[in-house]
Order: C-alpha cells, then structure tokens, then sequence
C-alpha cells in the first residue's frame, strides 16, 4: 500500500470520533433514502406484477342497472379490449360473536369460473363453485381479522332474509389492494370485507337477472382512455351511469399512488437535510485538518508531491468517511425497508411482497452523496492542493479577533474574561458559527417533524369526531327514502338524535375544470354532522347556495360568489348553476354541502333523505343494529367509536415506526454537529485552554470556556430549529396534500418541548465526551507541539 | 518537458555550476505595505559544494533558500538550475524539478506524525525516480534501529535525521537545509551535521545549510553571507572542519 494511503487511513483512526460522528449523520440519511426509495420501489414492483398478472381493469364504470345486451355495445368503443359486466351489491353481515355492524361488498364472478378482469389470488380454499348459491371467496384482511378458514359460515342480510353463506375460500384482487369504504378515513378489517359470489347467486338476489350494474374493461396500449370514458358516460348515462373512471382514480390504486408519492416526497426531503448537514461537518473536519497538516502538505510539495495529489490524498479522506457511512446506511436502509414493508403488508396486501433495491438506485445515491461531500469539502481540499509550499512552511498567523459586538455596545463590563473569549470566538467566525447553528436546529427542525405527524393526527380525530361529526352512528338507506324515516327512527328506543341527510353524486364545473364528488344534504340547523372553518368553529349551511370544501375551491378555482355547475349524476341527471356561498375547512375528502331543503328542491325529487345521523344510549347500541340489520332499506351502519379506534389502531403502528426513525436521525444529527462543534473547538484552542490551565484556571473554568460556546449555540438553535420546523412541516403538509386528505397544520407543545429536550440531550453527551478529553489534555505535550 | 531537457544539459554542462542566480529580487506585498527580502543577489552554486548561508534575521535566507528549491518564485532577476530558468518555470515544472532533483531539511523537521520513520522515507521514494530505499536513507543517517518509530516516539535529533534520510533518500542533485540544527543542543547537531556532511562527500550532493549559528560555517567550502536582501560577503574555506571538530 501507498504510503499516503497508510496516511488516510491514520489520520481517519486519529479523528475516529469525529468520522463516526459523520458517518453516523450519512448513515441516516442513506437508510431513510433506502428504506423509503426501498419500499417504494419494493411496492410499485410489487403492484405491477400483481395487476399484470391478476389483470387489474383500466376503466371502471357502475350504473343503476342495464341488460346484459348492452355489453355489446360497450365492447364496440374503439379502444376497448376486454369487457367485463358483474354485479356489485352492499350486504349487511351478521357474524356469531361479533355484535357489531358490518358490511362488505359483493362482486359477482362470472358463471365460467375466473373473471377476465380483476382474477382472483385465492391464498387459501378454492373459487366458488358457480352452480351453488350460498359458496363465497371473503378478501383476505376481512378473513383474518375474524379467524375465517375455508369452510367457515357467515350471514349475510339480503333483502331482510339472513342467508348463510359458506367461505370456499380466502382471495385477494388486484381491485383491492387495500379495502376501504368510500368516505371511511382509514381501512377497517373487521367490518368491512369483500365477498366474491357467483354471478347467478348475486342476480337473484339482488333481482339483476341478464343484468348489471357494474362493469369493468382493458383497453388496447396506446388508446384514448379520455374518450372511452366520455363514450361509456354516453351509453350509461340511460341505465343510471354513475360516471365511469379510469384506473388512476380508483380508489385502492389511488391509496397506493398517493403512498408512494409520500415515500417518493420522504425520500427527497430528508436525505437531502442529512446530506446537506454531513457536506457541512465534512468541510469543517477537512478544513481543521488541512490547516492542521499545513507543514506536512508543505514537505510533500517540496519534495515534489504535486496539486493533484494533494488534492486527491484529501479527497480520499473524505470519499472513506462517506462510504463508511453509506455502507452503514445502506444495511440500516435495507433492514428498515424490511420493517416498512411489513407495516404496509398488513394493510395492502398483494399475493407476496418483492423487497428489492434496485443497485442503480444505491448507486446513484453513492454518486450524489459522495459528489455532495466533494462539494462540501471543495474549499479545504483546494486550500490544500494550492498551498503553496514555502506559504504553508510559515505556521498559521494568529487568528484575527476583535472586541465582540456584545461587548461593543456596552454589556461587556459585566462579563468574565472567559465569557469575553467565548463571545469572540462566536464572532470571529461567523460562517462557521452561523451553519452550526443551522446543523443543531435541523436537528430540532426533523425532530419537530416526526411529532408533527402525530399532532396533525389527533388534531384531525379531535376535529372530525369530535366538532364536526358527533353523531354515534350513521344509517345509509339503499335507496333515498322519505324525509319521514328520521321520525320513524327518533321513535326507536334509546334513540336520543336524529337527523336526516341526502348524499347525491354529482360533478362539478367551473371553466374547464372538473370534478367527480358528492354534495351532502343536511340539515341546516343540525347539530350532529358540521362543517367547521379553519378555526374549527361551525360554519353555517346557507339556506340557498352551496358551501364547498376549501381544497375543492382551490382545485376548481373557485371564490365564494362565483357560480359553478353542477351535474347530478343519479335520477334525473340534471344540470344546474349553483352559486358558491361559502368555503370550510375540510381535511378529509373533497365534497360540496347544501342545505337538504333547497338539495331536495334542485333535485325536484321531493323531501328525501339518504341516509341518517343518530345519538342513542350506549347500551341499547347492540339493540339497533339488531334492529338496522333487519331493514331492508338499510345498506350500513358505521359507528363513530370505531371509527376512530380503528383509525388510531391503523396510524399507531405507522406513526410509532416513522417516530422512531425520525428520532433515531434527528439525534444522529444534532450529535453529529454538536460534537464535531465541540471537537474542532478543542482542536483549535487546545494550546489557548492548556496555557490558562498553566496560569491556574481550573478545569471547569476552561471547560466552561469549550462548552459554554457549545450552549449558545445550541440555545440559540433550539428557537431556529422550531421556526425551520414549522416551515418544514408546512412544506411536507403541502406535498402531501391531495383531493383524499390535507394534513392539518398543528405543532402541539409537547412536540417542541420533546424536539428541544432530544437536541439538548445530544448535546449535553457530545459535552461530556469532550469534557473529558478536556480533562485529560496533557498540559506539556500541547504547550511543546508546535501548530 | 523540463525533465528530459535538464538531463541533457547535464551531459553536456563542461562549467559544474549548479545554480547561477543574478539580481534575484523578492518583494512580499502585505496590502500597501512592500517587504523587500532580497533586493538583489548574485550567487553560484557548485556541484557537491557545500555552502552555509549565515546572515541576520530576516535577511531573506529562508526566502532566497525556497526560491532556489522551487518552492517560491522570485519576483525579478534569474535563477537557473543547470543551466534551465527556474524563475519562467510554472507550478507543474516547479513541481517536476523538486520531485526530481531537490532535497530539504526544514527547521522543524515537517514529518508526517501518522508515518513511521520508514514510511516517511517512503513518502518521498515512491515517487521519486532512482531512488535507495527506506532502509538505506536511514542507514544513512544511523538510524537503523528506529525504522517503525513514529516521529512522536523520536527525539528531535532523531526526528531531523529522519527528515535528512527522507532528503537525501532520492539521491538528489542539491540538498537545502533551512537551520537544520535550529531546534536542537549542540550534540545533536554536530550528529545530524555528521550525517548532511556525509551525505555531501559520499554522494556528492550540492548542499546549502542555513544557519544562525557561526561556528557551523567552519564545515563548508564557501560561506555566503546576506544581510537585508543583499549578499554581503563569500568566505571561501581553505581549510574544512569536519563536523566532529566544531564546538557551540
Ligand atoms: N510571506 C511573507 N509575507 C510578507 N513578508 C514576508 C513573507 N515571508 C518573508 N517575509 C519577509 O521577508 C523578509 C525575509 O524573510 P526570510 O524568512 O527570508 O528571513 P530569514 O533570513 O530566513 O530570517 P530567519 O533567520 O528569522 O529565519 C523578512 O522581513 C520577512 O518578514
Ligand atoms: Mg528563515
């Protein structure tokens, strides 16, 4: 081996507390890049091959009901491959030993056995056999969330009858990778599922003989997937077309784009702040070092080392400390990719995950921070290279001070002359100081994020659940039914509330923008489901008018004022100008809102209602969904309580993971700069603290001068570290933000006091450990070495 | 390239002159200030002389040393090392020719303190183009029993033979001490000067020695003395002590 290379590798073991200290920080952010990167590409590669192989539909469409000759038609739509009609039901379950309220979806399979489209992965049991009625395939998360095993019975509710139905089998489709009911916040195993029957068994029931009411398709490569939808809303719009959609937007699918684009946004924002902070340590380690070796670059050059390999020696002292940190990284990553892909295992699921890393993808990110690093380190590594010899053979000239500002406008008279040293050494370099206090309240600022998530969680629960939707349950009728029902309903014992509302699928249109969503009918005065502000106060449902959700005005470009048309897309399909009277704050969802009355009166279908928000006692609960399960006219019931258990159940586990990461890299952050801080300031004023230990200063009062700098630092950094903080939030609520959910911008107290408890606890063990390396300064070594 | 025509010249040089400097000038630029350090020096170097360069201090040894060594570059007159312009040469033919042909001492040493004695030696053997090895430059200088000391586990004496070994290790053609004993007792110095005379008479190395210290000017052939920038006189020795026989 060389020996500059022997070189390298000494000076790495003598600064081995600072290079770890560095590795550590690119150790973060390499395994943050890998585990997100990882686990997107591990999904998306995942994903593919399931809706590959499973044939997942590109256009999806449902209808009230059309013959099963229309299907011809369909199939005549240029562009088109592959047509699939099916029958799609909601059924009530009642399941032994689970008094609660569930629903599932029923989707036909064709009589000839595997669907064309959207097959089935049977994981366990076998298909239903077509020529039995009561033989059903239940979705795998609703399967094992009961126990079920092929063989098992369950009862599903059709048309008021209980029907036993025997489970063949436990499947998965690429339809629904994750299974959410429409409007729910988070997915719910327990009570809702899927159940795939065979076409004939579902027809009877649900009177769809030689009929559907749902249909999927394939289109050829390369078609126009606009002007199929435009031509099957065309053809469907008779049979009650509920509007067809591509697969971008449905639902399962959409989850998962939108996960992987928060994986895709988490992969760019944290390893570029780890990376950033690991090219600034870098530069002043380097930059220490050069100045430190200045003679000895001076004595290679004399005898004829030349700029390049000056340059390059340097180089390769920080190219180690970087891939020493990415190979730390990068086994973290993959273990942490490991853990993630478990996580979201048990909430989307696919037939088997492909944990994979594409080398290129470590490659690449090899490149970045090793060139990151580079960069960072450019300066020093130049200085070096162009030293000239006989320039570096001179030792350093004394550092420039001058009396600090502090001291300049008057307060100095009170200070010791440690706390005039200290005060000096902040302002002499001001660069340095100004990006380790960057470096420190990044630190904070990541910590602050990671509690962020949490916040925005329970502020969103508190909001919802408990402002806006006060309501124990919510009935949803099969059909909208007479206003008159929320009396029959209010007459149910135990039954405290009631209040009526009417769900209508429309699409909005304002200029050349469109959008496909709901207005909710309510009850103006109502108590139980509101709309808030962004204050979370009510907002008051106009008698005329309509009140949009804030995020859909922004997406429609719409003002209060403004009038957009609206497209009923059930019943009559009328189109109508509506004015926008207000906007509120809506996190979940994008919907418009309307005053049932006037709802009814656009609609000219009369005072009706789709649905219903109940209050009643706790303990006659049991007692009516009894009761609703054996209504016909009753498709759901959800329950407030669970829905929120069952949102914290889902987001726990996700949110104590992301916790912990984030923990891990914002103290792997704020040791980082806070030791190599301190280090360097050790390094640097050695021969300053050893010269006042001679003159009798006692080791703390020359620790003081070290450490008290540290803690202006870091004091000063904790505020700056919350300001970056909160901006950094912003900007990920930002990026998150979609038409299904807006992250609530919230930073609850504890978060900034455990966001600066995490930093000040790096920083005080960063302390101790210079401390004692203070403690043990060898007086005579340090005064006789020349610098 | 630098190189080959310096290895020519060599051949063909009848003259022995090493170094021919005339009106050399150095001015150090401090802002508005102007620091005159050589203001004018005419001087020859011969091959395998050894010169000693005495003078005050800040007289602009140090500066005319570096100069000559490649290290700075001068800021008028001409400097020609076998006969080839050092002062129109650039970074990289600089670099070329103290690679090549150039060997320093410094005043404190400059080891490297993560590199044995050996690996010191290396440093420069590696690069340079015939050169001894490791072992041999450090047999040299009588230090055979400290090759895989560290420079902290060496005394200063030890340390600057070291830095003699490293110097001499690629046979070079001149050899430039700047105070070489400066920072060490008279024993010790006589020992490191035993081991630079050595080095002049066995391998013929034209060798210039700085030095605040009279009594070392005893071992040289030529005394050259500089005061304020200017050459202000050249003993010639008639009679060379040999280094055990100075005293200080
Ligand atoms: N980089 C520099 N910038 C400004 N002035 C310089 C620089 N280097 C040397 N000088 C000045 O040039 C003059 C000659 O310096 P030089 O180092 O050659 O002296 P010297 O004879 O070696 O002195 P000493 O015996 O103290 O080593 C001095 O006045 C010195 O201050
Ligand atoms: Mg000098």
């Amino acid at each position: 081996m060389k020996v500059l290379n022997r070189k390298v590798l000494r000076d790495l073991r003598h600064m081995r507390g600072q290079v770890l200290a560095i590795a550590i920080v690119i150790t973060s952010g390499m395994a943050a890049f890998v585990m997100f990167i990882g686990a997107m590409e591990s999904l998306t590669l995942t994903r593919d091959r399931f809706y590959r192989e499973y044939a997942f539909a590109d256009v999806f469409a449902s209808l009230k009901r059309a013959p099963e000759s229309l299907r011809g038609r369909i199939a005549e739509i240029p562009g088109v491959s592959v047509v699939e009609t099916r029958v799609v039901a909601p059924v009530k379950l009642d399941i032994a030993g689970f008094p609660e309220p569930v629903t599932a979806q029923m989707i036909s399979i064709p009589e000839h056995g595997t669907p064309l489209l959207n097959r089935l992965y049977i994981r366990s049991g076998r298909m239903p056999d077509p020529a039995r009625d009561e033989e059903t395939v239940v979705s795998e998360t609703f399967a094992n969330a009961h126990g079920f095993k092929p063989g098992d019975k369950i009862g599903a509710i059709i048309n008021g009858r209980k029907k036993d139905l025997v489970i063949t089998g436990v499947g998965l489709s690429p339809e629904f990778v994750l299974i959410m009911r429409a409007e729910a916040l988070s997915p719910d195993f327990k009570r809702f599922g899927i159940l795939w029957m065979g076409r004939k068994a579902l027809g009877k029931s649900y009177n769809m003989d030689g009929a559907f009411n749902d249909v999927v398709m394939a289109v050829q490569p390369g078609a126009d997937t606009g002007r199929i939808l435009t031509e099957m809303d065309e053809i469907l719009a008779r049979y009650g077309g509920l509007g067809s959609y591509a697969r971008k937007d449905q639902i399962s699918n959409r989850m998962l784009s939108e996960e992987f684009r928060m994986l895709r946004r988490s992969a760019e924002i944290y390893p570029t702040i780890f990376i950033l902070v690991a090219a600034f340590l870098l530069n002043v380690v380097i930059s220490r070092t050069v100045s430190t070796q200045r003679e000895q670059i001076a004595a290679l050059k004399a005898f004829g080392y030349d700029n390049l390999a000056i340059g390059i020696h340097y180089a390769k002292l920080v190219i180690l400390i970087v891939l020493l940190g990415l190979a730390g990284g990068a086994v973290l990553g993959i273990w942490l990719e490991q853990r993630m892909g478990q996580l979201y295992m048990e909430v989307y699921r696919f037939p088997s995950m492909l944990l994979r890393i594409n080398p290129l993808t470590l490659l690449a990110a090899t490149a970045i921070s090793v060139l990151s690093a580079l960069m960072g380190t450019l300066h020093a590594v130049w200085r070096a290279a162009r030293e000239t010899p006989a320039e570096a053979m001179r030792p350093e000239p004394p550092a420039k001070y001058s009396v600090s500002f502090i001291e300049r406008i008057g307060v100095g008279r009170w200070l010791s002359q440690p706390s005039r040293i200290i005060l000096r050494n902040v302002e002499r370099k001001p660069v340095r100081t100004f990006l380790s206090i960057l470096g420190i309240a990044v630190a904070c600022a990541t910590m602050l994020t990671s509690g962020f998530f949490s916040d925005a969680v329970n502020y969103l629960v508190q909001v919802q659940f408990r402002l806006a939707q006060k309501e124990d349950m919510k009935v949803a009728f099969v059909e909208p039914t007479s206003r008159r029902v929320v009396y029959d309903l209010a007459g149910l014992a135990g039954v405290h509330q009631v209040e009526g509302f009417r769900q209508v699928p429309v699409r909005f249109r304002f200029g050349h923008r469109s959008y496909k969503t709901v207005i909710d009918g309510v009850e103006p005065d109502g108590r139980l489901h509101r709309l808030l502000d962004d204050k979370a106060r009510p907002v008051a449902v106009p008698p005329s008018g309509i009140l949009l959700g804030d995020y859909l005005g922004e997406l429609l470009g719409v003002k209060p004022g403004d009038t957009i048309t609206v497209e009923v897309l059930e019943g009559n399909r009328a189109v109508y100008q509506v004015p926008v009277a207000a906007m509120a704050k809506q996190f979940i969802g994008t919907t418009g809102t309307m005053d049932l009355t006037a709802l009814n009166r656009l609609l000219k279908e009369g005072d009706s209602v789709s649905g219903a928000y109940l209050v009643a006692d706790s303990n006659s609960w049991e007692d009516l969904y009894r009761q609703f399960i054996r209504m016909p006219r009753v498709s759901g019931i959800t329950m407030r309580t669970n829905e929120i258990r069952n949102f914290y159940d889902i987001q726990a586990k996700s949110m104590l993971f992301f916790t912990f990461v984030a923990t891990l890299m914002a103290c792997s952050i704020a040791v980082g700069v806070v030791y190599n801080s301190a280090r360097i300031a050790l390094s640097e004023r050695s021969r300053e603290l050893s010269s006042l230990r001679v003159l009798g200063y006692t080791r703390g009062e020359v620790s003081y001068i070290l450490l008290g700098e540290l803690g202006l630092l870091v004091l000063t950094a904790i505020p700056l570290g919350f300001l970056i903080g909160y901006s950094l939030c912003v900007l990920i609520a930002w990026a998150l933000a979609s038409d299904l959910f807006r992250i609530p911008m919230v930073v609850d107290p504890p978060t900034y006091s455990m966001a600066a408890a995490v930093v000040l606890a790096s920083a005080v063990v960063s302390a101790l450990i210079v401390r004692r390396k203070l403690d043990r300064l060898d007086l005579v070594e340090v005064l006789k070495t020349r610098e | 390239m630098v190189q080959g025509e310096i290895a020519s010249r060599q051949n063909h040089s009848g003259n022995n002159v090493v170094f021919q400097v005339s009106g050399l000038t150095k001015v150090y630029r401090m802002g508005e200030f102007e620091v005159h350090a050589l203001r004018g020096v005419d001087m020859e170097l011969y091959a395998g002389e050894l010169v000693v360069l005495l003078g005050p201090s800040g007289s602009g040894k140090s500066t005319l040393l570096n100069i000559l060594g490649g290290l700075d570059t001068a800021s008028g007159g001409q400097v020609s090392y076998l006969g080839i312009s050092l002062t129109q040469a650039g970074d990289r033919e600089l670099t070329e020719y103290r690679r090549a042909h150039v060997g320093f001492v410094f005043q404190f040493y400059n080891l490297i303190p993560s590199l044995t004695a050996r690996e010191n030696v290396a440093v420069v053997t590696e690069i340079a183009k015939d050169p001894m090895t490791p072992e041999e430059a450090l047999a040299l200088v009588g230090l055979t029993e400290r090759l895989d000391h560290f420079p902290a586990q060496l005394s200063g004496g030890e340390q600057q033979r070291v830095a003699i070994a490293r110097a001499i290790s690629k046979n070079p053609k001149v050899l430039l001490c700047d105070e070489p004993t400066g920072a060490l007792d008279s024993g010790t110095g006589i020992v490191v000067l035993e081991a630079l005379d050595k080095v002049n008479r066995e391998l013929g190395t034209a060798t210039v020695i700085i030095t605040h210290n009279v009594d070392i000017a005893g071992m040289a052939d030529r005394v050259i003395n500089l005061s304020d920038g200017r050459i202000s006189q050249v003993t010639v020795n008639t009679e060379k002590k040999s280094p055990q026989d100075l005293h200080w």
